[in-house]
């Protein structure tokens, strides 16, 4: 369950950048190939942000599907698997160009006026 | 919930160094939130000590203290912030920091991942045995609990730190960080890394390492590389461990390297077997091979 340490860092970074703001909105970016589910991270999110600057604020995903070029005809495929073999020419290897991305995208803070 | 400062984040996770002296009862609070604390320089002995905060709570983060929650108020204005910040980044610029730290002393440092039960401990041990006339060699051993591996290990006459992540299912860089600073690593020299047993999320967690070694037991299934993908394409080395018991076994190793190659077609991949010494040979040569790379790099 790495969701939760990946989880806790999110709500680290988030909480740092809030500088004391209340966080109302999380957008994350989770790639298909990065080995975290994105179930597990909103239910992990809940947890997390308690007692924090970003509790109640609401968590988005955008989840990238994964893409890979073959190093030997250079095609580029759908990927479901961190590897593989190229589909089109049989021989070369797939290295993933999309959906490993773990990233914070964006975050909304509500600030006094 | 964190039980140094009561703040509701973080399993505690302690290390303990393993000699053939004593052991030293340094105890590490590695919550990834903000305690802060000295060991001296690396290669420097463990020792019992305070934990220092350097950092003040902010008040949405002591006692029962909750933050605001609730509707919008009039007053109060809402305000978009791109970070575009990697969840792993500081985990990944420890981790670089350890691999500039031990490739500065020619420390080959491996981790070594694999289901529970694959025979990790049991390989460890009959090369540290092997090998201790001709290299020198430390272990770091992550386990949730118990220092039973440690112990084991110093059973072989080498030095080990014991790292009990808790309630933690992998070991981060930070881990082996302070590891590093508990255990006397000696220039020129072998580190094995024994990670929590687990196929999933260690692969994630870069320590610093030089290379990830999955141990893939014949008492698994030939499918194991195509059921945890991500862990085969992120090791350079799998040792398929136990082969001694593959007359008893409907186990093909034809299939399981043929899954494994698929999954990283760069994969090295050696048969071995710690009870039997079958194939360690060709284990042995592949870590002076790489030994010496480092030493010379």
């Amino acid at each position: 369950m790495h969701e939760l340490s990946i989880t806790r860092s999110v709500v680290a970074i988030v909480s740092e950048r809030a500088a004391g703001q209340r966080v109302t909105r999380v957008l994350l970016e989770i790639g298909c190939l990065s080995a975290v589910m994105p179930d597990a991270v909103r239910f992990c999110f809940d947890v997390c942000t308690r007692g924090t600057p970003v509790e109640g604020a609401s968590l988005e995903i955008i989840e990238i599907p994964g893409r890979g070029r073959c190093d030997s005809c250079a095609e580029e495929t759908p990927l479901a698997a961190p590897a593989g073999r190229c589909p089109i020419c049989r021989t070369g290897r797939l290295r993933p160009t999309a959906g490993q991305e773990l990233n914070i995208k964006e975050m909304e803070v509500e600030s006094c006026v | 919930m964190c039980v140094t400062c009561g703040c509701g984040q973080g399993a505690e996770t302690e290390l303990t160094l393993h000699d053939d002296e004593h052991v030293h009862g340094g105890h590490t609070h590695l919550s990834n939130h903000g305690h802060s604390h000295d060991h001296g320089a690396p290669g420097g002995h463990g020792h019992d000590h305070e934990h220092s905060h350097d950092h003040t709570h902010p008040p949405f983060h002591s006692g029962n203290a909750r933050a605001p929650t609730g509707p919008m108020v009039p007053g109060r204005d809402r305000r978009s912030i791109a970070l575009e910040s990697q969840v792993l980044a500081k985990n990944q610029l420890i981790a670089e920091r350890n691999r500039g730290w031990l490739s500065g002393r020619g420390i080959l440092a491996l981790n070594l991942v694999s289901s529970p039960g694959a025979g990790k401990t049991t390989l460890l041990e009959r090369t540290l045995v092997d090998l201790r006339d001709e290299l020198k060699m430390a272990v770091i051993e992550g386990d949730q609990a118990t220092s039973n591996d440690a112990q084991r290990i110093l059973a072989t006459g080498t030095c080990a730190v014991q790292i009990n992540t808790g309630t933690g299912c992998h070991l981060e860089a930070d881990m082996l960080e302070r590891a590093l600073h508990l255990l006397p690593a000696e220039p020129n020299s072998l580190l094995f890394i024994e990670n929590v047993g687990n196929l999933v999320c260690p692969a994630l967690f870069d320590l610093g390492e030089h290379s990830k070694v999955v141990i893939f037991s014949v008492t698994e299934g030939e499918d194991k590389p195509l059921k945890y993908p991500h862990m085969f394409a992120a090791a350079s080395l799998v040792l398929l461990s136990k082969t001694d018991l593959l007359p008893h076994l409907r186990f093909e190793s034809k299939r399981a390297v043929e899954n494994a190659l698929s999954v990283n077609p760069d994969l090295e991949l050696l048969e071995v077997s710690a009870y039997s010494g079958v194939g360690l040979d060709s284990w042995y040569t592949w870590l002076r091979r790489n030994l010496a790379a480092q030493e010379g790099s």
